[in-house]
């Protein structure tokens, strides 16, 4: 019986691929379906792309092949991976060039037509109102505004890929989870309305998509997280799907991490609204039916997913300027270090009040003692910390009010309360972004995606 | 008698536009009747009251001896505007931890401390 094995690459922009090296090596995978983009990812990548038309992607897709395509080409092993980001081609120029260079050879395809900034005003014109998903806002109120807006593709167009014989396939935006389903669907021969086994399928990438999360990282517990072995050489997830439609979750041999039904179901929740309609371009998933054996020793065998048909609309999400974040952060220590904190809070506001600064909200947070737990932080020892920093931020329209507020920081260290320690620089305007949810109709989106395959 | 759920549960939260959401997962199955009984989304709503500003939604799930928690608008409008230094609510299951609720002193799996 034929089965294929999909390993986790990356979960975010930055994630480490060291632990892939172990999946490829003592995992027997076959695929590694790696997760470059988070839902705001594609804003740092515009600006990327703003200062340089070849940039746009990225940019950790190309060491991380550079580092283990030798060793991929030798277990053949594919990579499926979104690093193509706003600019797929550019993308897999750079691989191209670098594979040349190093005389490696490799057929590599590109999914792209997934960005919608430039047809916003044409869907709008075919009768997509293109409204916000969850406020209704109409689309004019931030129109002008718009940094990127993205459909989430579906594996279909990778599957397409896959069959041109792609050993490596570089998308935009599609579903995190299709990275994984794909390989699934091209390699077990599975029909595009086989709902039960898309679900499965869809599961399996959901459970990939965040790398180490899947694995016993970030395990949130009480103490129990201390139960996870060896973070240092945590494994990344592996599923192996074969024709009885269950998965068979594991990690490669002698890594750390954890993979159990509490792992999991922890990983399976994760970014999910109603699991009972988990959404995604293929099929719509109801969690409610799953159910993970675990067989112990880092083994768990999931069954019984149930699938209903996909939506006849496509998810975009985009991004829009929504005003600056000036920060200042100062420490003082014991004693009294809380009360210091609120001191140069007030004080900091005079000075805003007396310069008149178009400041539309401020946030005041005490590092050390709530700027996380917010409102239940504990009080017991507020007045005794050892040291508390003042952290504030502010939203304001105008970029040289956001750079100026950090540097009113600084002057506190010699005309404020005693015993800071904490002057480290002072920290520039933020771009603040909207979010823009909306749903089209696929057909207006699918009939633009291109799929492009060079043999290097 | 009055347990915190961190005595008796663990959590994962993360972020979706203006939402933070949690799932919340019981040890064992009389531990998740409990839950399933006890944390409602009145309850959670009121544990929230300073973070969230929409309604709370809960799906118990047998299977997982789990429940799904969506506090809508709790984040500032999104984690890219936010200016909380958690602006990703990946902080928020924490924050729910720290929930009491009440239950039986006898269960399994009951830390105590």
């Amino acid at each position: 019986m034929k089965s294929v094995r999909v390993g986790a690459g990356l979960g975010f922009y930055g994630d480490s691929w060291r632990p892939v090296r172990a999946s490829i090596e003592r995992g027997g995978v076959h695929y590694i379906a790696s997760d470059h983009l988070s839902e705001l990812t594609l804003a740092i990548l515009q600006k990327d792309r703003q200062k340089d038309a070849s940039a746009g992607y990225a940019r950790d897709g190309l060491p991380m092949l550079a580092e283990l395509w030798p060793l991929a080409a030798k277990h053949g092993v594919k990579f499926i991976l979104n690093a193509g980001g706003l600019n797929p081609q550019g993308a897999r120029e750079a691989i191209a060039r670098t594979f040349r260079d190093k005389g490696w050879k490799a057929t590599i395809a590109t999914v792209s037509g997934d960005s919608v900034i430039e047809h916003l005003d044409a869907l709008r014109a075919a009768g997509e109102p293109l409204a916000h998903m969850d406020t209704g806002a109409g689309l004019d109120t931030v129109r002008s505004r718009m940094l990127f807006a993205n459909a989430y593709l579906g594996a279909q167009p990778i599957v397409r890929a896959l069959e041109q014989g792609a050993d490596i396939v570089l998308t935009g935006r599609v579903a995190d989870a299709a990275l994984s389903l794909a390989p699934l669907v091209y390699e077990l021969g599975w029909q595009w309305d086989d709902w039960d086994k898309l679900a499965l399928g869809l599961t399996v990438g959901h459970l990939l998509e965040c790398s180490g999360q899947g694995s016993g990282g970030n395990f949130g517990s009480a103490a129990e997280w201390a139960d996870i072995p060896d973070y240092a050489h945590l494994g990344y997830p592996i599923a192996e799907v074969g024709a009885d439609a269950s998965a068979l979750f594991s990690k490669a041999p002698g890594t750390g991490g954890r993979i159990s039904f509490d792992t999991l179901r922890q990983q399976l929740l994760y970014e999910v609204h109603n699991p009972h309609a988990y959404f995604s371009p293929d099929v719509v998933l109801d969690m409610g039916t799953l159910n993970f054996d675990d067989q112990g020793n880092d083994r768990v065998r999931l069954t019984g997913a149930r699938g209903a048909a996909r939506p006849a609309t496509l998810k975009i999400v985009g991004g829009y300027h929504d005003g600056w974040m000036g920060t200042g952060i100062i420490g003082f220590s014991w004693p009294q270090a809380y009360a210091k904190c609120e001191k140069a809070a007030a004080t900091i506001k005079t000075l805003v009040a007396e310069r008149g600064w178009p400041i539309e909200e401020t946030n005041i947070e005490y590092i050390g003692y709530n700027s996380l737990l917010g409102a239940q932080a504990d009080p017991t020892y507020r007045d005794q910390l050892n040291e508390c920093f003042l952290r504030m931020t502010i939203r304001t329209q105008e970029r040289k009010v956001a750079d100026a507020y950090g540097r009113l920081f600084p002057w506190l260290g010699l005309s404020g309360p005693p015993y800071v320690g904490s002057m480290k620089g002072v920290q520039s305007a933020k771009e603040l972004l909207g979010i823009w949810p909306t749903l089209v109709r696929r057909e207006l989106v699918e009939a633009k995606i291109e799929i492009a395959v060079e043999k290097v | 008698m009055r347990v915190p759920l961190w005595k008796i549960a663990h959590a994962r939260s993360g972020d979706k536009a203006d939402r933070a959401d949690i799932g919340l997962f019981a040890w064992d199955a009389p531990t998740y009747a409990v839950l399933k009984r006890e944390v409602t989304p009145e309850r959670v709503a009121a544990h929230f009251r300073e973070l969230c500003q929409g309604p709370v939604e809960l799906w118990p799930l047998d299977n997982l001896l789990a429940l799904k928690i969506v506090l809508n608008r709790a984040l500032q409008g999104g984690a890219a505007r936010s200016l909380r230094m958690d602006n990703l609510g990946k902080v928020v299951a924490a924050q729910l931890l720290r929930m009491e609720i009440e239950a039986p002193a006898d269960l399994p799996r009951l830390r105590a401390s």
